[in-house]
């Protein structure tokens, strides 16, 4: 029984595996695979801000099947990508973009990791070196005296005590 | 850097991070800034809600200072919203303007004779291809226009009586005082 169940949510949970398969673009046509492809890349890139973790192909939001139609009608129309990326940023902003634009509001996005690891590198550089230094350890001539002996390696003097 | 000090490194970065993270937590990443922020009105021509013979547009609206408040039937928010808005059309200080957004037009003239009717006039806009050039994401939404017919405001959701009376009151006074 308890295998049974175990099997049952396994499968449940690869159901709910998330896919395009939820919206359908039989909707438009396109006159070459290549035109469907720049369409199907398009609303890959753009965010619906209706249920925002989903991209415009994969969300069957009102909003998201207007805004296809939308790009789809402006790819028709002949307008490139950069100005139908520019149409939506002007009504919604930056959000839309699943790639933030590089500008100063997010040097700190863009950047940040690349001084975090440099900063690491520096700090771990530091702390190499630094060991180096420290590797022979200072011994009194009375310690090595008394490391020999353990040592046994003077057995001239092995057996004091 | 005394090696005491140093101890408290990861300490201060995990204040910091943890400050951070609390405040993520108390914001509502359903509240996108609009870029239409100071930027002039989106031009639009539509039939009214009540008479689809008579138009509506951005030019008749110019010179004054004027609220557009986003709506529709199947929205239940504005319906909660609508009591705010009957209360601030009454105090008489702004012109509020709706844009029925894909909407049923039998459907919207019932609910504004049931609830009351706080707008000057409505847009009705169908296809929500006006809806689209002010960004509309999620209704309700309003905006608060000024004299030179430049965006000043957006609220996303429904308004209530605090939000009116602590920012769009005094937001339309300011207005109301500016040349225009």
């Amino acid at each position: 029984m308890k295998n049974f169940l175990l099997v049952f949510f396994v499968l449940v949970g690869l159901g709910a595996v998330p896919s395009h398969a939820g919206v359908t673009l039989e909707a438009f046509t396109f006159e070459t695979p290549d035109e469907e492809e720049r369409f199907k890349h398009l609303i890959e890139e753009l965010r619906c801000l209706v249920c925002q973790n989903q991209s415009l192909i994969d969300s069957d939001a009102e909003l998201a099947h207007d805004l296809r139609a939308e790009v789809y009608t402006m790819m028709q129309t002949g307008r490139p990508d950069d100005e139908i990326i520019q149409f939506l940023v002007a009504r919604y902003g930056d959000f839309v973009l699943y790639n933030p634009p590089i500008k100063p509001s997010t040097y700190l996005l863009w950047f940040g990791p690349f001084v975090l690891l440099f900063i690491a590198a520096l700090l771990l550089l530091r702390a190499v070196l630094r060991q180096k230094k420290t590797t022979a350890p200072q011994i009194s001539t009375e310690e090595r005296k008394r490391l020999d002996q353990m040592l046994g390696s003077n057995p001239a003097e092995g057996n004091e005590k | 850097m005394s090696r005491h000090l140093r101890y408290l490194v990861p300490l201060a970065i995990f204040a910091v991070l943890a400050a951070f993270l609390y405040r993520g937590l108390s914001l509502d990443p359903k509240l996108v800034p609009s870029p239409l922020i100071d930027k002039p009105v989106p031009s639009f021509s539509l039939p009214t809600l009540k008479d689809p013979e008579a138009m509506i547009s951005d030019t008749t609206l110019k010179g004054k200072v004027w609220m557009m408040n986003i709506w529709a039937t199947w929205c239940s928010a504005c319906r909660a919203e609508h009591e705010v808005l009957l209360h601030l059309a009454r105090t008489g200080k702004i012109s509020i303007y709706g844009l029925n957004y894909k909407d049923k037009r039998p459907a919207a003239i019932r609910w504004l004779q049931q609830l009351g009717d706080p707008y000057v006039a409505n847009a009705f806009d169908e296809q929500g291809r006006v809806g689209i050039d002010w960004g509309v994401y999620g209704a309700p939404e309003t905006f608060i226009v000024d004299k030179q017919g430049i965006i000043r405001y957006k609220h996303i959701g429904p308004l209530s009586i605090d939000i009116v009376n602590n920012e769009i009151l005094p937001l339309i006074l300011e207005l109301e005082s500016a040349a225009g």
